[in-house]
């Protein structure tokens, strides 16, 4: 009887070792599919052509290139003031707790799991018919800059609310006033959850296509001359290849956009332990 | 200005919500001692030293009653400068809780807060403050790395240092060896000798040794009273009350 207990525990542990092994296998073959395939297919187009070329007869990411760059330049400098400051009037200056911070944070949660393709058609009706800005970068960088809004509040407020209870204290214990606590002692403890977070949002934008399709016009040819241009962006230009006849080169963006979303997530994880660094003492 | 920074506390009630944490309680702390606070936990000792430096106010629903004055000027006044009292009464936690900053920033804070900028005068409180916390020696060359790779009882001492950087004239110490080995502990209580001299010091403690080593006068807490106050000699040979002899003797606690 002991014996047949044992021998089925054994099996059991066994099945369930080798069920958990094969669900990480199929993930890594599947992952690596995505990336061998595109790699494979678009590697060999990208070229000078392609990256830096003028559009004409052999179609170029370079207009992609300076629409994605302004993008995140105004997304983020809208997204991260603001989606900084919500976070610590909510994490400073409310109490947790309260009714109105649940809602708030209900909200905010929310509105970050609304499809984006939702916000592009916002973007659409507001910027580009009812403001008459028709298609433009800066249409679309705000469209985006709301986009990852509550998600900067949340991650922000996040890290915010993990600084000791303790070092607040200690600040204020040498009279130090609210404003001196949170910007000398809180906020410098919680930089390297904000900078990852907002890092991270620039490679939502980056990524994202659903919203730019209904604001920035993904003009594919033309260099955008300013923010009130319209224009494209890497993403875009990887659904404009695909569908106009050029896979090749919508693989090659794709492997531009794979590269720089790679090299955007590094960048994430090296700031992050390089502000992480004094914090780690604390428990 | 010779101000006096004795404290005297009368008929101080203190409530969490519905909760009677501190009862009317009496007493006078002279200047230039040291006064230990014992008693078991959640008896109101931390509670009551919080008084002092209105930490209290950060804690929602905390309400106090009665008179506490320091030097004469009641501190729960209507217009009190609680950034001025905090800088005259200097605080140290139970656990060391440094900025992660570098040793010099940690040091230099509460100057900074109150105005002093030349890099001269920061540098001279710097080191005269860790002399006095008795960390010059060890910190001396490494006052720009993090605060962080100190060790607990250097941490501890730092933190003593940024206390002392605000020029207090009443430092409150909270269990502060709680968190600390024997002999950390022991060079911290060798400190609180030397900064008799030249601070009034109110420390909290669960040790009784320490508080007879120490202090120069004993106030037992129970249940939010102070059963008993006197010189912690008296205290500890010859208690008056039942219970305190109770507790000193480790009956309970």
């Amino acid at each position: 009887m002991a014996k047949n207990a044992h021998k089925r525990q054994v099996l059991k542990y066994a099945f369930a070792r080798s069920t958990a092994q094969t669900a990480l296998l199929l993930t890594l073959v599947a992952l690596g599919a995505v990336v061998f395939f595109i790699l494979v297919r678009g590697v060999p187009h990208v070229n000078m052509q392609l990256l830096f070329g003028n559009y004409g007869r052999y179609p170029s990411i370079k207009p992609a290139l300076l629409g994605t760059l302004y993008l995140v330049v105004i997304s983020v400098s809208i997204a991260a003031p603001l989606g900084i400051g919500s976070a610590i009037f909510l994490a400073e200056y409310t109490k947790s707790q309260s009714r109105f911070v649940r809602i708030i944070r209900i909200a905010t949660e929310t509105l970050a799991g609304i499809p984006s393709i939702v916000y592009g058609i916002f973007g659409y009706l507001v910027f580009v018919v009812a403001l008459g800005l028709r298609y433009s970068l800066i249409g679309g960088g705000i469209t985006l800059a709301i986009m990852i809004l509550p998600v900067i509040v949340r991650s922000t407020e996040e890290s915010l609310l993990a600084v000791p209870l303790t070092l607040r204290e200690g600040s204020f214990a040498l009279g130090s006033s609210k404003v001196r606590t949170i910007f000398s002692v809180v906020l410098p403890c919680a930089a390297s959850g904000i900078v990852t977070s907002l890092i991270l949002a620039v490679g939502r934008v980056m990524s994202e296509s659903a919203v730019l399709i209904l604001t920035i016009g993904m003009v594919v040819n033309k260099m955008p001359n300013n923010f009130a241009s319209p224009g494209t962006s890497l993403a875009l230009d990887v659904y404009y290849f695909g569908s106009h006849g050029y896979p090749e080169q919508a693989a090659a963006t794709g492997v531009v956009l794979l590269v720089l979303v790679v090299v955007i997530n590094i960048l994430a994880t090296i700031l992050g332990n390089i502000f992480g660094k004094g914090e780690l003492a604390h428990g | 200005m010779d101000k006096q920074f004795n404290i005297t506390v009368r008929g101080c009630d203190l409530h969490y919500g519905d909760f009677h944490a501190l009862k009317n309680i009496n007493i006078d702390i002279e200047e230039s001692e040291v006064t230990a606070f014992i008693g078991p936990s959640g008896c109101g000792k931390s509670t009551f030293i919080k008084t002092f430096n209105r930490m209290n106010d950060l804690i929602e629903n905390c309400r106090i009653t009665g008179e506490i004055l320091i030097g004469g000027q009641d501190i729960y006044a209507k217009g009190t400068d609680v950034t001025l009292l905090r800088k005259n009464v200097g605080m140290v936690f139970q656990k060391p809780n440094p900025f992660p900053m570098s040793i010099y920033d940690n040091v230099a804070f509460a100057p900074r807060t109150f105005g002093i900028k030349k890099k001269g005068e920061l540098d001279s409180i710097v080191e005269g403050s860790l002399r006095q916390a008795g960390l010059w020696d060890e910190a001396k060359d490494r006052l720009r790395k993090n605060a962080m790779g100190l060790s607990g009882g250097q941490q501890q001492r730092l933190c003593i240092a940024r206390a002392l950087a605000a020029d207090p004239k009443i430092l409150l110490m909270d269990e502060p060896t709680s968190a600390l080995d024997p002999i950390s502990t022991g060079i911290i209580e060798e400190l609180i000798n030397e900064l008799k001299t030249s601070y009034t010091i109110v420390i909290v403690t669960h040790n009784m040794q320490q508080a007879t080593r120490i202090s120069d006068k004993t106030a037992f807490f129970l249940l939010g009273e102070i059963v008993e106050f006197g010189f912690t000699g008296n205290i500890f040979t010859n208690p008056s009350d039942k219970r305190t002899e109770n507790y000193i003797t480790g009956r309970f606690g």
